[in-house]
């Protein structure tokens, strides 16, 4: 049996018949060949494949492909085009990169992403709090500091990138 | 490691001290961003399960439920005709096909303990593989093992280690006597004396729970056969290309020549991936046979079950000491937990505990009987510090049982058995040599970053508000870039190949297999360095045996200290040529010639000078060549260290616990590491975060349980906890730099010393905070709930 599904995944219209049971991580990466999605355990716990689901971050190894039809999907490889059309990295990847946030690279476009989400719904946060929204990203390489610094450098330059606002908002990044 | 390391002369671990890089060091040292981050920061690296081939299949494992059992039967023939399904085989299909599992570790009296790749007649830990099948779709591989039948006669566990030595315990192998898979004994110095002339004898068993290393990326391995070529290519998530690469065609019985092993980007190992696993040698087989190209992908499940784990030893340790708090001998038997087989070196890793129990202690006697147990788990092996951790671990709870005994502070009785830098280098009871060290050094900016005497002043504060606060000081030696191949199990030398491509761009071939580590990035430093260039101009290539020279690997800290040595002197030998070259275009003496941006010229006379591509371009066009100057450019080096390099440092921690939760909370953590000279600080902090990180695991978190029937209770991530960005603190980092004379870079490696240092100032920040209490020691890990029992022995909660 295969039900038919519809995603905008970066950007990019597709149309599948897929099995009622395929999760969303195999369809990106294995019909999609968005292998970026990374697969590090089956249960949620490790981030490994987070993306973007209509700007949520989920976990894309606990999501049917027929649950998530009809949304709108980021992947890490779709990243960079959402932040600057003309090309060039996403703030929170140049700080992964500035700050060495990332060793084996196999949690890092979870990490990346989940970071996103973050910076979206709080743009200064404070140490604690990016330790919190990572919370459900595991990295077993880095020890998390150089992430946490990672996601701090973003902050920081996501608001100089921005037109200069009426309402700033003094709560600065502790750290 | 045998104990053969010796032989290693003092004259050859002074060698050289003099750097030779110190000229041009532009690049050396700098926190140079890395080259390896724009790939896989966009996704776009390919490890193993990235790599997409037309015709693919997928290989899934049926694996056994029980931890001991005889198998009766394996009914396949449901499997065989399942959707999709191409081929299902158990251990008679490939009998003779395919030998047994590897392990390269040898300990005289080693009972061998063989695991064939698909368990034969009996299974000797729960997750062990007893057939596979083949089928052209993910999901249909994994759908068609419930189709098979298998018929288990299930035979009593042997789990307790104590008790698997017991007499009229079930015995896992046919052919032994008992569950002891080994005895191995060290010692050096006068221990009757050590502990006749002792004031105080203290006696304590310590414990070093089993651990899962969890690499973020589960193992992999995807193999294609090209059969006219008689080409076997096998993708594999591996630290040691080219060794599984010997094993693979060992194992398939097939020309060497004939095997390709890729490790392309890999997803962490910690040791875990140091080794040959019996799915690598099956999928190469199905492949093989099927014409296809077969994929097999390790669940978290599958991972936890059947991937090695770490540690797990149980220490009886004696130490004999004076009033004063000079150590004067160490004794301990100590049991290891092997699990069921051996791996590529399960055996051999708790010896290295032996070599390092004395530390960075000046302990004139030692003496260790180890004793390797067999029981029906996953094999222990090689996890990040890979016995050199629990040796530091215990040895530093010594130092605090000790410090406790006598009322002193730790830092002073651990000053008080410092070698002092004119010791080295410095001969252990155990027969190691020290290379170099400045213990006290460390010690002291340690204390002096941590504001020790006002973190002693306030937690005294604390304690009379009835705050538990814990300060915890370990001092550590490692034992690192390994190593003299006199001393390892399968050559501890490393390869490098330089390539400069006509048009001027280097090409690095280095037989390290990195896979976090950076050296992509600090080697194409190295490079820039030595050849005057830019990083940009320096390309590191590695995990391809098809590409690079038979080299030995990542792991055991020793990819920059051997690998990077390797690369340095194939480096130099292009320097030479170059400038021999250049030289002769010039009319100089090419000893008067330096290389630097892009240009090779006189540093006497700057106006002769030529760019650096056409000295390279005259190399391959050969018409400009000196006499007898073989055209091209491209030199290799296999390099043999003399030694070993022996890191060190002090990590200092504070913690609160909260009585009324018995959670611990990080406060403060400063590392200060020692590891020679650094190519790249940033690099090295990240190493030195890691390798904290996990010990934080292990301190607190951590530990692969076991219940009695040998079923694996922690069997996924919801069971076991690996910390998170939340539990910890800022890590503060410093450095001082004690070059290695070993090697001619000054380099000594810094890849474990997180996991070595960190787990006894955990643990004895924890101790320290319950000090009050009348608590010396606690085992790990330190889950609230140990610690709230500890606090509430009556189990009644306090006001």
């Amino acid at each position: 049996m295969s039900v038919q599904v519809q995603f905008r995944v970066n950007g990019k219209s597709y149309q599948s018949h897929v099995e009622p049971r395929l999760l969303l991580a195999h369809y990106l990466r294995d019909t999609l060949g968005l292998t970026g999605t990374h697969i590090g355990c089956e249960t949620s716990i490790c981030g490994a494949c987070t993306v973007l689901l209509d700007g949520k971050a989920v976990k894309a190894c606990t999501v049917l492909a027929v649950q998530a039809s009809g949304s709108e999907v980021t992947t890490i490889e779709g990243l960079a085009a959402t932040a600057s059309p003309n090309g060039g990295l996403h703030p929170v990847q140049e700080g992964f990169w500035e700050k060495h946030g990332l060793q084996c690279g196999f949690c890092t476009p979870g990490m990346i992403l989940a970071s996103v989400e973050l910076l979206g719904k709080s743009p200064n946060p404070t140490e604690m709090e990016i330790r919190q929204a990572l919370s459900g990203n595991l990295c077993r390489c880095t020890g998390y500091q150089h992430i946490v610094e990672a996601v701090q450098h973003a902050a920081k330059e996501m608001k100089n990138r921005k037109p200069k606002s009426k309402n700033p908002n003094n709560s600065s990044a502790k750290r | 490691m045998k104990r053969a390391v010796k032989q290693t002369s003092k004259r050859a671990a002074r060698g050289k001290v003099k750097s030779r890089t110190a000229a041009a060091t532009r690049f050396i040292g700098m926190p140079l961003k890395r080259k390896e981050d724009p790939r896989l920061i966009q996704g776009l690296g390919r490890y193993v399960d990235d790599v997409q081939l037309s015709g693919m299949h997928y290989a899934a494992f049926l694996r056994s439920p029980y931890a001991h059992a005889k198998i009766r039967s394996v009914d396949l023939s449901k499997a065989r005709t399942a959707p999709d399904v191409v081929l299902a085989l158990a251990a008679g299909d490939v009998a003779g096909a395919i030998g047994p599992v590897p392990c390269a570790a040898q300990i005289p009296d080693m009972k061998p303990a063989p695991r064939p790749v698909l368990a034969t007649d009996r299974v000797r830990f729960t997750g062990e593989a007893v057939a596979v099948v083949v089928a052209s779709d993910r999901y249909a591989a994994r759908d068609a093992l419930d189709q098979i039948e298998v018929e288990y006669e299930p035979l009593t566990p042997v789990v307790d280690p104590e008790k698997a030595l017991a007499k009229g315990s079930p015995v896992l192998h046919a052919g032994h006597a008992d569950n002891s898979a080994y005895k191995w004994e060290i010692e050096g110095g006068d221990l009757g004396s050590a502990f006749k002339s002792a004031d105080k004898v203290i006696r304590q068993r310590i414990l070093n729970q089993r651990l899962i290393p969890v690499a973020l990326e589960p193992r992999g391995a995807l193999a294609e056969y090209q059969t006219g070529q008689q080409q076997l290519t096998l993708w594999s998530s591996t630290q040691i290309p080219h060794l599984l690469r010997t094993q693979i065609a060992a194992m398939l019985a097939i020309p060497e020549t004939q095997v390709r092993v890729i490790a392309p980007e890999v997803g962490g190992g910690f040791g875990s991936k140091l080794n040959v696993y019996p799915e690598e040698a099956l999928v190469a087989y199905l492949a093989m046979k099927t014409g296809h190209p077969v994929k097999w992908i390790e669940s978290r499940r599958e991972n936890f079950q059947a991937t090695i784990h770490g540690r797990d030893q149980i220490a009886d340790v004696e130490v004999a000491f004076k009033r004063d708090g000079t150590i004067l001998g160490l004794r301990c038997r100590v049991l290891a937990d092997l699990g069921a087989y051996y791996q590529l070196l399960t055996p051999l890793i708790p010896t290295l505990t032996g070599l390092m129990m004395t530390g960075c202690y000046k302990i004139p006697a030692a003496r260790m009987e180890l004793i390797g147990v067999l029981t029906n788990k996953m094999s222990t092996d090689a996890y990040r510090g890979a016995g050199r951790p629990e040796a530091t671990y215990m040895i530093e709870r010594v130092l605090d049982l000790v410090a406790a005994e006598l009322k002193m502070d730790p830092v002073e009785v651990r000053r008080k058995n410092f070698p002092q830098p004119k010791d080295f280098p410095y001969a252990t009871p155990t027969g190691l040599i020290y290379d170099s060290g400045d213990y006290d050094k460390a010690l002291d900016l340690a204390l002096e970053k941590s504001g020790y005497k006002k973190l002693r002043r306030d937690q005294a504060a604390q304690r009379k508000k009835g705050r538990l606060v814990g300060i915890g000081v370990s001092t550590y030696v490692e034992i690192c870039g390994m190593g003299p191949s006199s001393a390892m199990p399968a050559g501890g030398w490393e390869s490098a190949t330089v390539r400069i491509e006509p048009t001027g761009q280097v090409n690095v071939l280095t037989g390290a297999s990195p896979h976090g580590q950076g050296q992509e990035t600090s080697f194409a430093q190295l490079g820039a360095d030595v050849l005057g260039l830019e990083p940009g101009d320096v390309q590191v290539v590695h995990g391809d045996t098809a590409v690079v020279p038979y080299g030995i690997g990542t792991f055991g800290s020793r990819a920059t200290a051997v690998g990077g040595t390797a690369v340095y002197k194939s480096l130099l030998k292009l320097r030479d040529k170059l400038t021999k070259i250049a030289g002769h275009m010039l009319g100089e003496d090419p000893s008067k010639l330096e290389l630097a941006g892009r240009k090779i010229f006189s540093k006497s006379a700057p106006g002769k000078s030529i760019t650096f591509v056409a000295a390279v371009s005259a190399a391959y066009v050969a018409k400009t060549l000196p006499a007898e100057m073989e055209p091209g450019l491209e030199a290799t080096t296999f390099y043999e260290p003399a030694n070993f390099t022996y890191p060190f440092g002090t990590h200092i921690c504070v913690v609160e616990v909260d009585p009324e939760t018995g959670q611990v909370r990080l406060l403060r953590y400063v590392a200060v590491d020692d590891c020679g000279n650094v190519l790249n600080p940033l690099l090295v902090d990240g190493q030195v975060h890691g390798g904290i990180v996990q010990s934080v695991g292990q301190a607190l978190f951590e530990g692969a349980v076991y219940d009695e029937q040998g079923q694996l209770l922690t069997g996924e991530l919801m069971d076991y906890a690996i910390p998170r960005a939340a539990d910890l603190c800022w890590i503060e980092t410093a450095r001082t730099v004690t070059p290695s004379p070993v090697n001619p870079l000054g380099v000594k490696g810094v890849g474990e010393a997180g996991t070595i240092a960190a787990t006894p100032a955990l643990a004895g920040a924890v101790v320290d905070a319950l000090a009050p209490l009348g608590v010396r020691h606690v085992d790990m890990p330190l889950t609230r709930e140990k610690i709230w029992k500890l606090i509430h022995p009556a189990g009644r909660r306090t006001k």
